[in-house]
């Protein structure tokens, strides 16, 4: 039975593979992605139906968690992917930079792969084996890497290559810490089963500590390269800046999720053992490095989906420094990777919108957003007071939780950096937004062709309305609101509202979730 | 025996030594595919606790896979994009195979000194493991041949997989396999990323994909 969330989609990616109508394939994909949530939404109702297989796989506090947040996720995403598919497939299209032309990956392929990255990130919340935790968050690699690889041309496979390569070698190093821990078990206790979550937790006292920390800092810089924390991250923007929107949004809020878990787990081992600290300490650490990283490329970046990926680096630094602080930190970690992951995904999938009407990825070319697709342009800026934890969004509440930990830690070290990273980032998303929502590019320097011919129609139609207020940003301010797709917005839409709604409360459910987490972490 | 098995450990290394030195495209992939079927044979040798049935599972798996294999898929690759020979690395052949050596020495000062939970291990186990691992690292950053890079790739899975025998208990035969399908998976995807990179540049080597970076506005 707790199988089935795996080998649903995992069967429906064959099947998807084979289908040649593309109406039919993404009916499919959407249509397993609503089994797969409302299958989820069944053991977060009745957990006790979903019995544990063997000591390999269960559902426990953690894996629900995150599980949640993947299928919630996935559900939005696909419903926008039916919309991007059917605009995007099976064309030829010019690139928007340099003007080339490239074809996209096959749609039945990239359907096969989406329903795919599914069903192995499924795999990774729910298995409680070490070993097999491993060679699922492998196999999320291996299926996402032809994602990224969507438009075909010399930018994507760049970020292809270096996303499996410095992926695998992470991953790979992880498989080293893997056995470092095995090795801390003592001999002849437990067998094959000596790798399982419950066992290393139950018998912790009797694991030996120079091996588990070392296997310890092995996982942390092995699945840290796969969560993103810096300085380990430089797959990161590449990847996520030339895939498609909805990939992005995907591996941004779900796979690096799946790696924090990965990091979770050996946490907790550490915690009963008796090395709490050192670990802690440890993703203080990267926590604030991430940070510091990502506030510094955040401040003056000239590229949208880029600076998104930068912040993804940040709030995966507030996730390890909440999980370092401990105590409050616990609960606003686990709290916060909710938050961000509506919220970022929500943000990437604007993201693919803008980059559709605009058709450039840079800063300096978005103008007047608010008036060009207004829906958009206020979905967007929501989403960046949402990121950016103001009230009343969600991640205000667990950045504060955080802060609160920091403060009664009584480490000011670590409030003032993370108070200081926070307040960069703000000030440099803020006069971001501030010009891609209202500016316009200075007058005499549009990069896009079709603003300018736009702005001259206007213009030589002796537009009355428009006063010498606003005549200083004319090309940006006269064009015809562009056509907003619909499918293209329900989601973000339903992913920020879902993040306003956990600012204000916190359901019944959810909370006990967390709870049931967080006991799991230990002290 | 335990001379026996040593030998073979040191046969294992010199793999490893060769990959480092190989400027030809067929010969490093050999390297890594000899080094490959050493490493099938080696739980059969080292005596792990285990029903044989099993253990000529594993070694059966690991041989096709390592030994056959990823050398053909990769040996396509280079077919495919026409290229024998790797020009200028970063680092050159000859300071590689001295900071092969300097790895190798650092590998036997540190390996030989670690404790082993487990009795009974052949001495050079974890430094020949420790060796190949950090070998493949080297190649990785060091060659700017995309194949090349898929094969340290190897070479540290390898090594990583000889670092397994030495320290886990028996893992369960389905993360073993898992494990195995995974390599697999990877050097596949990352042979048709090779292809697609040469189709589109006309060359695989890595340090030239570097148009993606941070450009400020």
């Amino acid at each position: 039975m707790i199988l089935l969330p795996v080998l649903l989609p995992a069967a429906a990616a064959v099947i998807a593979f084979f289908i040649q109508a593309h109406g039919a394939r993404r009916f499919l994909l959407a249509a397993t992605a609503a089994a797969h949530s409302l299958l989820v939404a069944w053991m977060w109702v009745d957990p006790a139906r979903f019995l544990a297989l063997g000591d390999w796989m269960a559902m426990d506090g953690l894996g629900r968690l995150f599980l949640g947040i993947t299928s919630a996720l996935f559900l939005a995403v696909s419903l926008y992917a039916v919309g991007f598919l059917r605009r995007e497939s099976g064309s030829t299209a010019a690139d928007s930079e340099e003007g080339f032309l490239f074809s996209n990956t096959p749609e039945a392929l990239f359907t096969a792969c989406l329903l795919g990255f599914l069903s192995t990130m499924t795999l990774v919340t729910v298995s409680t084996h070490f070993g097999l935790m491993w060679v699922a968050i492998e196999a999320t690699t291996l299926v996402s890497a032809p994602l990224i690889h969507y438009h075909r041309h010399h930018r994507s496979l760049e970020a292809t290559w270096k996303y499996i390569l410095l992926c695998s070698v992470g991953i790979a190093v992880a498989l080293l810490g893997t056995y470092f821990i095995a090795a801390a078990v003592p001999r002849g206790s437990g067998g094959v089963s000596s790798l399982t979550f419950g066992r290393l937790v139950q018998r912790a006292s009797e694991l030996d500590a120079r091996w588990l920390k070392a296997g310890f800092l092995l996982l942390v810089v092995g699945y840290g390269t796969k969560m993103g924390l810096a300085p380990l991250h430089a797959w990161l923007p590449d990847a996520h800046s030339e895939a498609p929107a909805l990939v992005s949004a995907l591996l941004s809020g779900a796979l690096l999720n799946c790696a924090f878990l990965a990091i979770l787990r050996i946490v907790a081992v550490l915690g009963s053992a008796g090395l709490g600290e050192f670990s802690r300490q440890t993703l203080l650490v990267f926590g604030l490095a991430s940070m510091a990283v990502a506030a510094g490329l955040i401040i003056g970046q000239g590229d949208y989906k880029r600076m998104l990926a930068y912040s993804s680096v940040e709030h995966m630094g507030i996730l390890a420094v909440g999980i370092g602080l401990g105590g409050t930190g616990d609960w606003g970690a686990l709290f916060h990777a909710v938050n961000h992951s509506l919220t970022k995904a929500a943000l990437f999938l604007l993201a693919g919108n803008l980059l559709a009407v605009y058709g450039s990825k840079r800063i300096s070319d978005v103008g007047g957003a608010l008036r060009r697709v207004p829906v958009t342009g206020v979905l967007w800026i929501a989403g960046f007071f949402a990121i950016l934890g103001a009230p009343p969004f969600g991640a205000f509440s667990s950045e504060l939780a955080i802060l609160r930990a920091a403060v009664s830690s009584g480490s000011w070290v670590v409030v003032v950096l993370y108070s200081l990273f926070l307040a960069a980032v703000f000030a440099g998303m803020i006069a971001v937004l501030v010009r891609m929502a209202q500016g316009g590019r200075a007058p005499g320097s549009p990069a896009r062709g079709q603003a300018v011919r736009a702005g001259a129609g206007h213009a030589a139609g002796g537009a009355p309305g428009f006063g010498p207020a606003e005549s200083h940003g004319l090309a940006v301010a006269v064009l015809a609101p562009a056509r907003e797709p619909v499918l293209g917005l329900i989601s973000p839409i339903v992913l920020l509202a879902g993040t306003l709604a956990l600012g204000l409360f916190v359901p019944g459910f959810l909370a006990s979730s967390l709870e049931q987490a967080i006991r799991l972490l230990g002290v | 025996m335990t001379v026996w098995i040593e030998g073979f450990l040191v046969v294992f290394m010199i793999t490893s030594l060769w990959l480092l030195g190989s400027a030809r495209l067929l010969s490093c992939i050999a390297a890594v595919s000899v080094q490959g079927v050493l490493l099938a044979a080696l739980p059969l040798l080292i005596g792990i606790d285990a029903p044989p049935w099993r253990l000529f599972l594993q070694a059966g798996v690991s041989l096709g896979l390592k030994g056959i294999a990823f050398p053909l898929l990769l040996l396509r690759a280079v077919r495919s994009v026409d290229a024998r020979r790797e020009m200028e690395p970063l680092v050159g052949y000859s300071l590689s195979l001295i900071v092969g050596v300097a790895l190798l020495a650092g590998s036997l000062a540190a390996g030989t000194r670690l404790s082993l939970p487990a009795q009974g291990m052949p001495a050079l186990l974890v430094p020949s493991a420790m060796f190949t691992t950090l070998t493949g690292l080297f190649v990785i950053v060091g060659r700017r041949s995309a194949i090349v890079q898929a094969l340290g790739y190897l070479a540290m899975e390898n090594g990583i997989a000889a670092f397994g025998l030495a320290l886990a208990e028996q893992e369960p035969l389905l993360v073993e396999m898992g494990t195995l399908l995974d390599a697999f998976m990877a050097v596949f995807v990352m042979g048709i990323t090779i292809f697609h990179i040469n189709r589109e540049f006309d060359h695989i080597e890595t340090d030239r994909l570097s148009s993606l970076k941070d450009a400020p506005e």
